[in-house]
């Protein structure tokens, strides 16, 4: 059975564009990346999903059940977090989770319990004094508590240290592989490569591809700046390349032992290999591609 | 119930606050009527003689110079129009603040229908409208005692249960309108709350807005007409329950299906 199957999903704002035609499939048990740049509809789709918007056209089922007629079953198998983590500000942590699963009418207190000491979170503070990051792991313990069959996280990183992501990912591959279905949203293309065994890409409201990680092209492109030379390496999969004096800047798509090769062998002063933004991608391979 | 529970702690604070100054406001006028009474007698004929003002009040009416009447008078601007505040904040702002606060993605993504959301927190409203109108009764009864008043219990009966329908009727037309909100809503809340109050006011001054008290729930919390007919105008008052239920379906109906941004 799939987790997630989507037909011509489709969510006008009046006139404004949310998606169109949006035809997803997340089979039971994968771990599912959806990537798109801000605005290009990620949200929306998950929203739809979990029954907070209408859809405007087409039909969406979650474990075979229909999302408008039966939303609260639905909603009972799923652990959503939100992009953004708000919370009752005068509520202390606990009392935070202990109302999430109450709403559930489920006792989960042995697992919050775990999930609160892997996460470092003091259970005693108010909301309103967490910062972004503490609040986003309140909000991960109320995606997790009950053990949902069906994860949905929209963009769930944001905000937590590079440690606290590490520990993160750690839990999601532990429920993965008991048999939780992982669906989660990100702009960080990197992330998402290493996780996610498939993923889907959105922009502007359209589905551009979806398939598994290692079919989709263009996913370990760097963006590479150096200094010290006026005219840019001859590399094959290069793109989008500016110069500024005696600074080159360039979109690098191929192996990186080639480009350390090539690079070996020029006068440089300076050199930065770092992860494009996902517009970058887009513009210079997807948009032209046109896929 | 869950919900309700959680409705009840998140607005206790408010509660206190509302019921001590509404109380306190009611126990002040009560407690400074015997002094009052001993220069009522000249008082009251002045009272009732400003014309359309001593008519706007109801002052035209009852005897200002007697505990009741004075009290029916006191009343109606402190409890009516407290509790007419009090009743409209709950109101607008018990579906609407989840999505100004940006909580709602928090609370609807549990497998709670939106009609249980609903009618849990509209049960929670008219449960803080209640302690409140119990807690003040407690106050004025205590505070009456004190002073050695014996009022017209019938009337003072009457008169809090008009009040209680007024907070009921405006909660509920509230709660109908919050439906239709992204955020906050509490200034159309309280500009209601006014807007009923001053409509009830006109219709007293002349007899062609008399029709106006059809609309107003003042309009059968006349503290004036309550006390002088021992009973409220149930003309008006089928009209306000009509309000009330509209205000409710329609809170329900739209909730149901509405975007939640």
């Amino acid at each position: 059975m799939n987790a997630i199957e989507t037909v011509s999903l489709t969510k006008y704002y009046g006139k404004s564009r949310g998606i169109t035609d949006i035809d997803l499939t997340v089979e039971e048990g994968d771990f599912f990346g959806f990537i798109g740049p801000n605005g290009a509809g990620k949200s929306t789709t998950i929203r739809t999903l979990l029954g907070l918007i209408c859809p405007t056209s087409g039909t969406a089922e979650i474990f075979g059940r229909n999302i408008r007629s039966r939303r609260d079953e639905i909603l009972a198998d799923i652990g959503y977090m939100p992009s953004e983590a708000a919370f009752y500000h005068n509520m202390r942590v606990r009392e935070v989770i202990r109302l999430s699963a109450d709403l559930r009418s489920q006792d989960c207190r042995k697992e919050a319990a775990e999930l609160c000491e892997r996460l470092e979170l003091d259970t005693e503070k108010r909301i309103g004094e967490l910062s972004l990051g503490n609040r986003k792991k309140v909000s991960i313990i109320c995606a997790l508590q009950h053990k949902p069959k069906l994860c949905v996280l929209d963009e769930p990183t944001s905000g937590l240290d590079p440690l606290m992501q590490r520990e993160f990912y750690a839990i999601l591959e532990e429920r993965n592989q008991e048999g939780t279905t992982i669906f989660l949203s990100s702009h960080v293309l990197s992330e998402v490569q290493r996780y996610c065994r498939h993923a889907a890409v959105i922009r502007e409201g359209r589905l551009l591809v979806s398939d598994r990680m290692e079919h989709l092209g263009h996913t370990d492109t760097k963006r590479v700046t150096v200094r010290g030379i006026d005219t840019p390496p001859a590399l094959e999969n290069m793109k989008d390349i500016t110069s500024n004096g005696d600074t080159i800047s360039f979109l690098y798509g191929g192996r990186p032992d080639v480009l350390l090769g090539a690079l070996a062998a020029l006068p440089l002063t300076d050199v930065s290999i770092t992860e494009p933004d996902l517009e970058e991608i887009f513009m210079h391979y997807y948009a032209k591609e046109d896929i | 119930m869950t919900l309700f529970r959680h409705e009840l702690r998140q607005g206790r604070k408010a509660l206190l606050i509302w019921t001590v100054i509404i109380a306190f406001m009611l126990a002040v006028c009560i407690l400074i009527y015997p002094e009052m009474e001993s220069q009522m007698t000249e008082i009251s004929g002045m009272f009732s003689d400003m014309g359309s003002f001593s008519a706007a009040f109801g002052m035209d009416k009852i005897n200002f110079g007697e505990f009741t009447g004075y009290f029916g008078v006191e009343c109606g601007n402190v409890l009516g129009l407290g509790g007419a505040f009090f009743a409209a904040l709950l109101g607008i702002s018990a579906l609407a603040k989840e999505e100004k606060e940006h909580t709602a993605e928090f609370l609807l993504t549990h497998p709670v229908s939106r009609g249980k959301v609903a009618a849990q927190k509209l049960g929670a409203v008219f449960a803080q409208i209640i302690i409140l109108n119990a807690a003040v009764i407690g106050i004025v009864t205590l505070s009456t005692l004190l002073v050695g008043e014996s009022p017209d219990v019938k009337s003072f009966a009457l008169l809090f249960l008009a009040y209680f329908i007024l907070q009921i009727e405006i909660a509920s037309i509230c709660f109908g309108i919050s439906a239709f909100m992204n955020g906050s809503g509490s200034g159309i809340g309280l500009g209601a709350a006014v807007l009923f109050y001053f409509l009830n006011i006109i219709s007293n001054l002349t007899v062609d807005a008399k029709f106006l008290k059809y609309i107003t729930p003042f309009g059968y919390t006349d503290g004036a007409d309550i006390i002088v007919n021992g009973c409220m105008e149930i003309k008006y008052l089928s009209v306000g329950l009509v309000l009330s239920v509209i205000g409710i379906v329609t809170a329900f109906f739209l909730y149901g299906k509405k975007d939640i941004q």
